[in-house]
C-alpha cells in the first residue's frame, strides 16, 4: 500500500503541470461529457457539499473543536440569501458575500461564550444552536414564512445569461469550491493555520508558546462559518424553495458524517467524504430509511478503524492511538 | 544585575486546599535558580501561577517591572517568559522542526489577510521563521533530529526540543518544570552542561527539580517549599544546612542531612 502511494506520489511529482492541466480540462468540459441532468445533479451535490463539509473540517479538522451543528450556519447563509434576493431583489453574488459575513459574525458570537467550553460540551451548544436557528426559521413566519418557506427564489444571472440548471449550477459550486480550497490551503500553511494546528495537538503547549487561544478559535469558528453561509447562500436558488426542513440535525450529522469518513485535517478528506457520502446515498436509494443505518454503520466502523478517515490527517492527534498501536505492531514484526 | 522576576506573598487556595502559600521570590537577572521541595509541595502550582496558567488567589507577581498577577499565560509569553512541562507538551505528531517553527508564533505577525494574499509580509515571515528555527536547531544541536516527529525521539532529547521551542520565543527567563525526570545520569550531565551553556548565553533560567546533585551543583540560588510554604531560600550551601529543609525532606529522624551532601 505504501509503495503503491509512493509511485503515485513520484509520478505526480514528475509530471504535476501535465496533470493538473488535464484535471482542469476535464473538470471544465465534465458537463459536456454527461448528458443525463440527473448524474449532473448528483455531481452537483458532490461539489456542494465538498465545500460544506470543507469549511466544517476548518472548525473539526484543524483546530479540533468539535462542531456538530453546521447544518445551523448553513440554514442562516440560506434563508439570508433566499429572503433578500425575493424581497429585495439584490445580486445573488453580492448575497453569497453577504451570507458569508452575516453567518461569520454570528459563528463568532457563538464561539464567544462556547470558548471556556471543550469537547463534548462544545458540541452540545453547537447542536442547540442548530436547532435553535431552525426553529425560529421555522416559526419567525413574518420574514422566514414559517412552514411555508421561502418560494421562488430567482436563478442568478451572469452577464445576462441565467444560471439554472444543474450544467451550469456546476461551474458555480465548481468556482466556489476550488476558491475555498485556495484560500483554506493558503490560510492553513501560514501563521495562522498553524496556530489552529497548534491547538489541536496541545492547547496547554499552544498557550506556553503565547498563542492566543480564545482569537484563533473565535477565527476559526467565523471562518469555518463563513463558508457554510457563502454555500447556503449558493444552495437557496439552487433548489429553488428553501424551508425549515432542510436544515434539520439530519443534515448537519450528514455534513458531519462527510466530514469523518473523508477525513478530518486535509483539504481533500471532505471532498473524498462529499463523494463517498453522495453516491451511496444514490446507490441505495431504494432502500429508503436503510440507507441511514448503512450511514451509521460506516461511522461506526471508521471511528473504529480509522478515526482520522479515509485520508485524514495520521499525522495528529486526531489519529490518535490508533496509530501508535499500528507502529507498534510494526516495529514488533520488524523486531522478530 | 538587578530583579527579574518576583512574587511578593504569593497564594493559590484550590477551595479549601492552601496548595501555595504567601510565598516571596526574588529571582535577579542571569541567575540560575532552583526550585525544590517534597512531592505535592507545590512547586509545579507556584510555576503555573509565575506562567500565568493559574491566577493566584493573593499576592503580586512581578516580571520585569510589569505586575503580570492574573494576566494571560500568552501576554505573559510575550513579555518574554518560556516555560517547559513536567510531562512534555510537545506536537507529538510534529516534525522537531516544526515543533521550534510553531514557537515562532509571537516574533512573527502576518495575518490571514496576508497569508490569502501573499503579500510581503507573509513572505518575510516564513524567510525568517525558517531561518531562525534552523538557527535554533542549530544552536540546541537538533539539526539531525530536524525531520524527526518529535513523538518517536527519545525522552531525553524530547526534553531538548521543549527547551529549543521555548528558545524560539526569544525569552529573557526561561522556567523548566522538571527538565531531568526520567533521563539517566549521562543525560542529566549532559543536561546540566546545556543549560550552563544557555545560562552564559544571557538566559535567566528558574528550574524545579528532584535530583538534588543537579540542583546543587547549578543553581545559584535555591527556593525551597514545603505544603505550600516557603521553608528556605539562599545559596546551595545555606541550603543544604537548613534545619527545617532537613526536616521537610527527611523527617525528625535520625539520618536527617545525608541526603544533602
Amino acid at each position: 500500500m505504501k509503495h503503491f502511494i509512493d509511485t503515485i506520489k513520484s509520478t505526480y511529482g514528475k509530471y504535476k503541470v501535465i496533470v493538473w492541466i488535464i484535471c482542469s480540462l476535464l473538470l471544465l468540459i465534465f458537463p459536456a461529457l454527461i448528458p443525463s441532468n440527473y448524474v449532473m445533479g448528483v455531481v452537483c451535490r458532490i461539489l456542494f457539499y465538498a465545500t460544506l463539509a470543507g469549511s466544517l473540517n476548518v472548525i473539526n479538522g484543524y483546530s479540533g473543536q468539535m462542531c456538530i451543528g453546521h447544518a445551523g450556519f448553513f440554514c442562516i447563509g440560506a434563508y439570508i440569501e433566499a429572503i433578500l434576493a425575493t424581497q429585495y431583489h439584490i445580486n445573488f453574488w453580492v448575497l453569497l458575500l453577504v451570507g458569508g459575513i452575516i453567518t461569520a459574525i454570528i459563528g463568532g458570537l457563538i464561539a464567544l461564550p462556547t470558548l471556556r467550553m471543550q469537547g463534548i460540551y462544545l458540541s452540545i451548544i453547537t447542536l442547540g444552536f442548530s436547532e435553535v436557528v431552525r426553529l425560529i426559521a421555522l416559526n419567525w413566519t413574518s420574514v422566514t414564512g414559517g412552514a411555508m418557506g421561502v418560494k421562488g427564489i430567482k436563478s442568478p444571472t451572469l452577464l445576462g445569461f441565467t444560471l439554472s440548471s444543474p450544467k451550469q449550477y456546476y461551474y458555480i459550486f465548481l468556482v466556489i469550491g476550488i476558491v475555498f480550497i485556495f484560500v483554506t490551503n493558503r490560510i492553513i500553511n501560514s501563521r495562522t493555520g498553524s496556530a489552529w494546528i497548534s491547538i489541536r495537538e496541545d492547547e496547554l503547549a499552544a498557550r506556553s508558546l503565547g498563542i492566543e487561544i480564545k482569537k484563533y478559535k473565535i477565527l476559526n469558528f467565523m471562518y469555518g462559518a463563513f463558508w457554510a453561509g457563502v454555500m447556503g447562500a449558493a444552495y437557496a436558488p439552487y433548489t429553488r424553495y428553501i424551508d425549515s426542513t432542510y436544515f434539520s440535525l439530519d443534515e448537519g450529522f450528514n455534513i458531519l458524517s462527510m466530514v469523518i469518513i473523508g477525513g478530518q485535517g486535509t483539504l481533500i478528506g471532505p471532498i473524498l467524504g462529499a463523494a463517498v457520502v453522495n453516491s451511496l446515498t444514490e446507490l441505495l436509494r431504494s432502500f429508503s430509511e436503510w440507507r441511514m443505518v448503512a450511514y451509521a454503520v460506516l461511522i461506526i466502523a471508521m471511528m473504529w478503524l480509522r478515526p482520522q478517515g479515509l485520508v485524514g490527517a495520521s499525522d495528529s492527534v486526531l489519529a490518535g492511538d490508533k496509530m501508535k498501536k499500528k507502529k507498534i505492531k510494526v516495529l514488533a514484526k520488524e523486531e522478530k | 544585575m538587578g530583579t527579574l522576576l518576583e512574587t511578593q506573598n504569593v497564594c493559590k487556595y484550590f477551595g479549601g486546599l492552601k496548595a501555595v502559600e504567601n510565598v516571596d521570590m526574588k529571582v535577579e537577572k542571569g541567575d540560575i535558580f532552583g526550585i525544590i521541595g517534597p512531592n505535592g509541595a507545590g512547586k509545579t502550582t507556584f510555576f503555573n501561577i509565575c506562567s500565568g496558567f493559574y491566577a493566584p488567589t493573593h499576592g503580586k507577581i512581578i516580571f520585569n517591572n510589569n505586575d503580570i498577577s492574573g494576566v494571560s499565560p500568552d501576554k505573559i509569553a510575550r513579555l518574554g517568559m518560556a516555560r517547559t512541562f513536567q510531562n512534555i507538551q510537545l506536537f507529538k505528531y510534529m516534525s522537531v522542526l516544526d515543533n521550534v517553527k510553531t514557537g515562532f508564533h509571537i516574533k512573527t505577525e502576518s495575518t490571514m489577510t496576508d497569508a490569502i494574499l501573499h503579500t510581503n509580509r507573509y513572505k518575510k515571515d516564513k524567510e525568517y521563521v525558517n531561518e531562525k528555527s534552523i538557527e535554533v536547531l542549530k544552536k540546541v544541536g537538533l539539526s539531525k533530529y530536524a525531520e524527526t516527529k518529535a513523538g518517536n525521539l527519545a525522552y531525553g532529547i524530547q526534553r531538548k526540543v521543549e527547551i529549543a521551542r521555548a528558545l524560539a520565543l526569544d525569552p529573557t527567563i526561561i522556567l523548566l518544570d522538571e527538565p531531568a525526570a526520567g533521563m539517566n545520569p549521562n543525560e542529566t550531565d549532559s543536561l546540566r552542561e546545556f543549560i550552563k551553556q544557555l545560562n552564559e548565553d544571557g538566559y535567566t533560567i528558574v528550574v524545579i527539580e528532584h535530583d538534588m546533585k543537579f540542583v546543587m551543583r547549578s543553581c545559584n540560588q535555591i527556593l525551597v517549599l514545603s505544603f505550600g510554604q516557603k521553608i528556605c531560600e539562599g545559596t546551595p550551601e545555606i541550603v543544604k544546612a537548613d534545619e527545617q529543609v532537613h526536616q521537610a525532606y527527611f523527617g525528625k529522624g535520625i539520618i536527617a542531612g545525608k541526603g544533602l551532601q
